[in-house]
């Protein structure tokens, strides 16, 4: 009867190998290949990962970017500074207005130009709420990629009042293009204040929520410590920053280290962590919500603290790059005549390069600009933190479960816009 | 003592004598220029030299300089020293025809992927690359788009017919 199976067995086998021709060495192969996406439900972008697998441990894996590569550093070269805010946007945008700000306050930089400091605090008080909003996204996605949706749902509610916010602001809700070289567009409204009050009151009851939910959750400590470990020295080494590299222990952050846009007058900390794991990634971006929560409260105080003609300024004075009022270019020359040369892109820069860092939702955003003098950068480069930091990823899970990578992969704060420029 | 640009520039030229020049300041950063063959000696002095400590690699990218002959491809390094928190510029200058640079994958592990990019676009072969190959690129592309030799479509040109636009 035995002989018998095996020989339909044999008689299969060799009638499929006249159909089937299979990679040589397959056969005798004792791993697995696995395809995780392009598009796979279980990453939150276009990430391709070709892994090896010995049952559920990874042995090995090769990333392949670029899917959504959309040429920017090329586009920057034939626009002027003001055209390429919006290409700013679609980087990281999960926090959008903190890459438009970046790249405003690199340009003022280059240019010299002076914010007034109620411009400063206003752009504090929305970096801050992308800020929120990024490590909102982040940390409930790691909550549904162990299993809980319900907290992913929940503070969904709240992202939407900060996007409620913008759109208040700036008229836009994901991909901002929010405020000018030199300030805002327009001034917040009373509107757009009480947004932000309703959502300084109600935000902290449901991020204490969120956090009893998971920070103590035996289920979510499990699945997470230990998970996608890196220590300090590695971090560093493969050019972490922001908070995956904060939660291995390494307390840089340019907000401190290179204050910005009047982030030295206010009283923050910075939170660390210790092993660099996917817990305590997720405890370093939940601190950090509470840290982001003080400083829009302090400049919430801090704008208030305006009156009367201070509290109307909303921009600095550069004719050159801010548009005129729209009745100005009706009815005065000089008005006119900068909106004209502003909307033709006519302005030339001056000559020079710069380098210029902010903080951004996932690490440090960079803008190396060249300019020769010309109407658009010579050229620009951006410094993508989770392109550089993606990289350290098959030294994260090698040896680990496939259902942890997938955490890992959630927790490191990938976003593929940003990745693949 | 806080470490200075001076003192940096100082320390350079003390170690690597007429192999550094252009030193400049833009902004606070100090910017310096090395010959390509010395690009991995003054990585790794940066990188040793107890006082300056630059072990913090935040960007690496080309840029191309059509018109300098000999000269027309960058390689731009900006480092970090994030205990004395002080930036550096450094920047090293090859031919288009033969752009060979070492590379600093061994110093730097997030290196591997920034000189993939600048080798993707801008054809820089990074000598003794582990995995020297396009990344956001297609793997097929024969040409490296972010030459100045591939103009974007020039958008004051009067030859396009502008009812195709709605306009006219």
């Amino acid at each position: 009867m035995e002989e018998d199976n095996h020989k339909i067995l044999k008689d299969m086998l060799a009638h499929q190998q006249h159909h089937i021709t299979l990679p040589e060495g397959s056969i005798e192969k004792q791993t697995t290949t696995l395809n995780v996406g392009p598009t796979h439900p279980a990453t939150h972008g276009v990430f391709q990962n070709i892994m090896e697998l010995d049952g559920e441990r990874i042995v090995s894996t090769e990333q392949t970017v670029g899917y959504i590569h959309r040429a920017f550093e090329k586009l920057a070269e034939r626009r002027p500074l003001y055209q390429i805010t919006p290409i700013t946007d679609r980087l990281n945008y999960c926090s959008s207005p903190i890459n438009n700000m970046g790249w405003h306050l690199t340009c003022e930089k280059f240019l010299g130009v002076q914010t007034p400091k109620r411009v400063d605090y206003l752009r504090v008080i929305i970096m801050e709420l992308a800020r929120i909003s990024d490590h909102l996204i982040c940390n409930s996605i790691v909550g549904v990629d162990t299993g809980a949706y319900t907290g992913f749902l929940y503070v969904m509610q709240y992202r939407e009042l900060i996007y409620e916010i913008y759109e208040e602001v700036c008229g836009s809700r994901l991909t901002t293009n929010i405020g000018r070289i030199g300030g805002f567009e327009r001034n917040f409204t009373n509107t757009a204040f009480e947004k932000l009050e309703k959502f300084l009151k109600e935000y902290p009851k449901v991020l204490k929520e969120f956090e009893n939910l998971f920070a103590r959750n035996r289920i979510f400590m499990e699945r997470t410590i230990g998970g996608g470990a890196i220590s300090a020295e590695r971090a560093l080494n493969y050019g972490f920053t922001g908070p995956n590299l904060r939660a291995a222990g390494v307390d840089y952050d340019v907000r401190v280290h290179q204050p910005y846009s009047s982030y030295q007058d206010f009283d923050f900390t910075i939170p660390v962590g210790k092993t660099g794991d996917n817990y305590d990634r997720f405890l370093v971006r939940n601190q950090e919500m509470w840290q982001s929560l003080s400083i829009i409260e302090q400049a919430y105080k801090k704008v208030q603290a305006f009156k009367g003609a201070d509290a109307e300024i909303f921009h600095a004075d550069v004719p050159e790059y801010y548009l005129p009022k729209k009745e100005d270019v009706y009815t005065k020359m000089e008005s006119l005549i900068w909106h004209f040369k502003i909307v033709m892109g006519e302005v030339e820069m001056p000559k020079g390069e710069i380098y210029n860092a902010v903080e951004g939702g996932n690490g440090e955003l960079g803008f190396y600009l060249v300019s020769d003098g010309g109407r658009t950068p010579f050229r620009l480069h951006f410094r993508r933190p989770c392109f550089i930091y993606y990289q350290a990823y098959p030294e994260l899970i090698t040896g680990g479960m496939l259902s942890d990578a997938i955490v890992t992969m959630s927790s490191l704060n990938l976003i593929a816009g940003e990745l693949d420029a | 003592m806080a470490l200075t640009n001076q003192y940096m520039q100082e320390k350079l030229q003390e170690k690597f004598g007429d192999l550094v020049s252009n030193f400049e300041e833009s902004y606070g950063l100090l910017s310096f220029e090395a010959t390509a063959a010395n690009n991995l000696k003054v990585l790794q002095f940066l990188y040793d030299e107890p006082s300056l400590q630059f072990q913090f690699l935040t960007d690496l990218c080309g840029v191309n300089f059509p018109d300098d002959a000999g000269r027309e491809i960058s390689v731009v390094y900006h480092l970090h020293n994030l205990t004395e928190n002080i930036r550096l510029r450094f920047k090293i200058f090859v031919p288009v025809a033969a752009p060979d640079v070492f590379t600093s994958c061994n110093l730097f592990s997030s290196a591997n992927w920034m000189e993939r990019e600048t080798y993707d676009f801008y054809g820089v072969n990074f000598v003794g690359h582990p995995n020297l190959k396009r990344i956001l690129n297609v793997d097929e592309m024969d040409y490296f788009p972010l030459r100045k030799e591939y103009p974007l479509e020039d958008q004051t040109r009067i030859d396009k017919d502008d009812e195709m636009f709605g306009r006219g």
